[in-house]
């Protein structure tokens, strides 16, 4: 079974129709022009997280890069190969698996680790729910409760950066924060007391106990990571492209029906036409409609899209105001 | 005041694409408190259909929670709870938009003095800072303050929009009267090139489209006035730097066997650009060799240029680590241990003569002791006035002494070559952005403007 799309071969199908837009026939559709010797926006971006990548793997002992096999993470994974190649990325990979993921998205996630001969390090909230160590929650979301392995991971690693693949554009308290973030000896985000971030000059220096989180692509849109996926080729996980699956429709969210998403007695399920626009916890991530195939085709439903990805498929974050800048505070991604 | 309409992005192919090709250009707010600078980022995201429903919808909850009968647009930025709560901007939000030709990121900015470490962050990076003054007020000390760390940063564009004109009834006079007032601080701090717009931040008069409410005002929207900036100087005028952040060394790890033996610098091109070929010389050694490849990942290119993330492969195997700078061989900076800067201090506790510090410059991190504190910026009168300490926020004059040389610049020759951190040895804290070779306005008065119609330039 091969668990990952080829964006080779879809690159071939025809062009949007109507559109003007087909990367696929113009190679340089986001390239920098080469006669004013100006970055383009995608390159600059590009640069700024290499950047940032490398200054971290020379000023921290013990980094490690949260990669859950989502389209972030895998974006910043790429730019990390590209920030030592042709050496091979000099630190772990770190997933913390909630055991409601989607099983694509796992076997992604090996395949890659494998592909690039990667150390995995997997902190499991499982476990931790069968050992009493954290309960399940009433609503049945795990993502609050993937804090606590999170920093037992950090801690029984001794990592002292972990690389994480957070966008500004995503969510306000994430608009809030530096590209690296000091952590205190509990793991807590102090909003009120960030340090102050000057021009390309990374400081990451703590006491021991204290960590950083490290966000190359803070500055990267949805559409940007989209636009870098496609111009990269970068393989995905399939469940962000079109598909059919069994859903139902949960406060105006598509859930798959799965063993932690059961569909209650007034629920109907339908097979639609959906794609994933984030992979997070199965029982509170939504599908999209979508007859998207393609990363060109994505990239304009993306910039089209009247939704934030989080509004689109999150049940998590619609819970308060703050549910974001409070898991955070915490010590949450 | 009239409520937003609901913004819907529409799909432009153009926009799409174009955004893609086009350059970044980075924009921070400066001002004094409530002089409207969240609000105005709020009306050009909305005003160039870049909020989306659901944050618009969350944001006219909130408003409506509150009793405002219109949602209040600060709050796009205003995302910590505890900034909701008070009513006011803590600490930096970015958020991003683009037009068919380019791509914006915002900074908005704190106004609150407390805060101003904050505002150095936000507007150190920022291609172009608007300043938002109060008609109403004018120029108050934080208006001062930020100018004056705005020119010393040397943010290469600077836009004054004299906010609230709606209400001193879009008068000219007003306006005309803080635009002096304005001009004449920013004169005596040396920010040659300000432009200035009346705008209502509230309304949108003047921030995507041309109000007909200024029928006095002939320039352009503020956004008319974003697109249209000049990109950053084209890097071929400037020399070739590139500190070496990693030294790239694959041996028996490497992912292909034929990589083995390879030997490559990684590196941002700091300024300039460099070709295969060219004749570099390493720092602080001052050892000479030849660049024989480039790479970006498996990618090879025949130039690289500022700022690029590439990996430069050498002729010679000399000994270069991490710290080092490569640089042009023809104009070299010369390495030293002794430098005269202006620091922003953004550490709580007071800087003082002797004291001994990290510094940091590019991906070098080394020791220094404070020789002298040469004065501090009196932000009354604009002058320099002795000191014995800088606190908190403070501006000030410094003799530095290296533990190390360092081949720093003049900042006013390179942003990048110029700057530095001052670093908490102890608890790792960034206390002070340094900029080597600035110096404070010297207090000699400032040559009168000559009368007439003020242009705008870009
Ligand atoms: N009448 C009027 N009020 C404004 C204007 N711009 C901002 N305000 C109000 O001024 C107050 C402070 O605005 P805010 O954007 O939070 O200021 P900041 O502290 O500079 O970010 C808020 O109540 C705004 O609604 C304007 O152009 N006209
Ligand atoms: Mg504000």
């Amino acid at each position: 079974m091969t668990t990952t799309v080829n964006t080779t071969d879809t690159k071939a199908s025809p062009a949007v129709p109507g559109t003007g837009l087909d990367p696929g026939t113009q190679p340089d559709a986001y390239a920098s022009t080469s006669d004013d010797r100006r970055l383009s926006q995608l390159d600059a971006l590009e640069a700024e997280a290499i950047l940032v990548i490398r200054e971290m793997a020379g000023e921290l002992e013990r980094p490690a890069l949260l990669f859950s096999g989502g389209k972030d993470s895998v974006v910043m994974l790429h730019l990390a190969t590209k920030a030592f190649w042709p050496a091979p990325i000099p630190f772990p990979v770190l997933h913390v698996d909630t055991g409601h993921n989607f099983p694509e998205v796992l076997a992604y996630r090996d395949e890659t680790v494998e592909r690039l001969g990667l150390r995995l390090v997997v902190a499991s909230v499982q476990d931790y729910i069968d050992d009493g160590r954290l309960r399940e929650r009433a609503d049945g979301t795990r993502n609050p409760l993937q804090t606590l392995p999170l920093l037992d991971a950090i801690n029984d690693n001794r990592f002292d950066g972990v690389f994480g693949g957070g966008r500004r554009d995503e969510e306000k308290a994430r608009a809030k924060e530096r590209i690296v973030s000091l952590r205190d000896e509990f793991g807590q985000w102090d909003p009120k007391n960030q340090r102050p971030e000057l021009w390309n000059l990374f400081n990451p220096r703590h006491r021991p106990g204290e960590h950083v989180r490290v966000f190359p692509i803070s500055n990267w849109t949805e559409v940007d990571i989209w636009r870098y996926i496609d111009r990269e080729d970068i393989p995905l996980a399939p469940l962000y492209y079109a598909h059919e699956r069994e859903v139902f429709n949960r406060d105006g969210m598509w859930l798959a029906v799965g063993p932690v998403s059961q569909p209650r007695d007034d629920e109907q399920v339908e097979t639609r036409l959906v794609r994933y626009r984030t992979v997070g916890d199965m029982s509170c991530t939504g599908a999209v409609e979508s007859p998207a195939r393609t990363n060109a085709e994505i990239v304009l439903e993306v910039a089209a899209s009247t939704l934030t990805e989080r509004g689109a498929t999150r049940a998590d974050d619609r819970i308060s105001e703050a549910a974001m800048e409070d898991r955070k505070k915490e010590g949450y991604f | 005041m009239s409520a937003p309409t609901q913004s819907t992005p529409v799909l432009d192919p153009a926009a799409v694409a174009g955004a893609a090709r086009g350059t970044l250009l980075r924009l921070a707010t400066a001002g004094s408190v409530d002089d409207g600078k969240s609000t105005l980022v709020g009306r050009l995201l909305h005003d160039t259909k870049s909020v989306l429903s659901d944050q618009l919808a969350a944001v006219e909850r909130v408003s409506r929670d509150r009793g405002l009968t219109a949602a209040d647009l600060a709050l796009l930025t205003d995302g910590l709870r505890a900034e909701r709560e008070q009513g006011i901007t803590i600490d930096v939000a970015y958020r991003y938009f683009a037009t068919a030709n380019r791509s914006f990121v915002l900074a908005d900015c704190p106004g609150h003095v407390q805060y101003t470490r904050n505002t150095v962050t936000g507007s150190s990076t920022a291609d172009v800072v608007v300043l938002l003054v109060d008609a109403r007020k004018g120029v108050l000390e934080q208006t001062r303050r930020h100018l004056a760390v705005t020119a010393l940063l040397r943010v290469p564009h600077v836009v004054v929009a004299v906010n609230k004109i709606d209400l001193v009834d879009f008068s000219q006079e007003v306006y005309e009267r803080v635009e002096a007032e304005v001009r004449a601080v920013a004169r005596e701090l040396g920010v040659v090139d300000a432009t200035t717009i009346p705008v209502s931040a509230l309304d949108g008069d003047n921030i995507a489209e041309r109000s007909e409410r200024t029928p006095w005002y002939a320039g352009p929207s503020l956004l008319e006035l974003l697109e249209a900036l000049p990109p950053s100087d084209d890097p071929a005028h400037e020399s070739f730097r590139l500190p070496v952040q990693l030294v790239i060394r694959p041996q028996g790890a490497a992912r292909d066997e034929a990589h083995r033996d390879y030997r490559g610098y990684a590196g941002q091109v700091a300024s300039g650009v460099v070709r295969v070929g060219d004749e570099v010389v390493a720092l602080p050694s001052g050892r000479r060799t030849t660049v024989v490849g480039i790479d970006l990942g498996e990618r090879s290119l025949d130039e690289a240029f500022a700022p690029q993330s590439v990996t430069l492969r050498l002729a010679d195997e000399i000994d270069i680590s991490r710290g080092d700078v490569i640089a042009a061989a023809a104009d070299a900076p010369v390495p030293t241990q002794d430098i005269e800067a202006v620091v922003c201090w953004l550490g709580d506790a007071p800087l003082r003569p002797a004291q001994r510090l990290l510094l940091k410059h590019g991906s070098r991190t080394v020791q220094t002791a404070v020789r002298s504190l040469n004065g501090a910026l009196d932000l009354d009168n604009l002058h320099a006035v002795p000191a014995e300490a800088l606190s908190l926020n403070d501006i000030g004059l410094v003799t530095l002494r290296l533990a190390a040389p360092l081949p720093v610049e003049n900042y006013s020759l390179s942003r990048r070559g110029g700057s530095f951190l001052l670093i908490d040895a102890h608890d790792g804290r960034t206390l002070a952005a340094g900029m080597v070779g600035a110096t404070l306005p010297s207090g000699a008065p400032a040559p009168t403007e000559p009368e007439g119609d003020e242009e705008w330039e870009i």
